[in-house]
């Protein structure tokens, strides 16, 4: 089966760089991301079941600059495909599907996720 | 298998009539309704985002312990961890093309959402009944 020449759909290389076809792997770019910072996710809550020590460890961590890099990253990403997620909801839905519509969406989901990640990062209360 | 065939099907496909679709619709579907259903639960979340890492352990035991706060994170693990197997299935036969690589990957992906899920949810329970370390 994979000896069997498929038709391709055409080269990547060929297209002029859209806002839409960025938006788009980085969907998927986010969204593999906040799978893999699941782990993270599960240690905050084991690090604060666990202890004292524990939970030192791991607010030592985020605190470092590989934490706090991580962090950003996993709270900009999870704006960003909850933001990007719903665009796609309307799509599934039949909606705004012509160019002015996705342009218009696509930059909207752009500044309101980079506002929303500036707030929340800036506005977090501790550590 | 040298002879090239110009039809996206398979032979096998073809004589069957079945098209591509096994459990594919159902697949698609899980991955929308997990995705509404962490609309109002990710919203909910990242009001509280900024006070999840407090210095002193109390608060954050404080702060998961709540009981809307414990549904909230019990419901995200559930359905989050879901979503984001069902996501992680889809990378990973788009790009993973070799039949063993394929299978490693994906059994390796839905362990390691199981694995952390039930980690997650497990911490959450102990915070809940005051069984922590």
């Amino acid at each position: 089966m994979a000896d069997t020449e498929r038709p391709l759909s055409p080269h990547l290389q060929v297209y002029r760089w859209q806002l839409t076809m960025s938006l788009s792997i980085l969907h998927r770019i986010t969204g593999f991301g906040l799978g893999v910072g699941a782990a993270m996710a599960a240690w905050w809550l084991v690090a604060a079941a666990s202890g004292p020590e524990a939970w030192a460890v791991f607010h030592d961590f985020c605190k470092s600059v590989l934490g706090q890099l991580m962090l950003a990253g996993w709270l900009f990403a999870l704006v960003y495909h909850f933001l990007n997620g719903i665009r796609h909801l309307f799509w599934d839905a039949g909606k705004g599907f012509s160019l002015k519509a996705a342009y218009a969406s696509g930059w909207t989901v752009v500044a309101l996720s980079i506002l929303f990640t500036a707030v929340l990062w800036f506005g977090r209360v501790h550590g | 298998m040298a002879e090239k065939q110009k039809s996206i099907r398979t032979p096998l496909a073809r004589a069957k009539g079945l098209g591509s679709a096994r459990d594919g619709t159902m697949h698609w579907w899980a991955a929308r309704v997990t995705s509404v259903a962490l609309v109002p639960l990710c919203l909910y979340l990242l009001f509280y985002a900024p006070s999840f890492l407090p210095e002193d352990r109390a608060d954050v035991l404080a702060l998961v312990s709540a009981p809307v706060m414990s549904l909230a994170l019990l419901l995200t693990i559930i359905v989050g961890f879901y979503h984001a197997a069902l996501g992680v299935q889809v990378i990973v036969e788009d790009y993973v093309h070799h039949e063993g690589w394929k299978l490693s990957c994906l059994i390796a992906s839905k362990i390691f959402f199981f694995a952390t899920g039930a980690a997650a949810i497990y911490a959450l329970l102990l915070i809940d009944f005051g069984k922590t370390g």
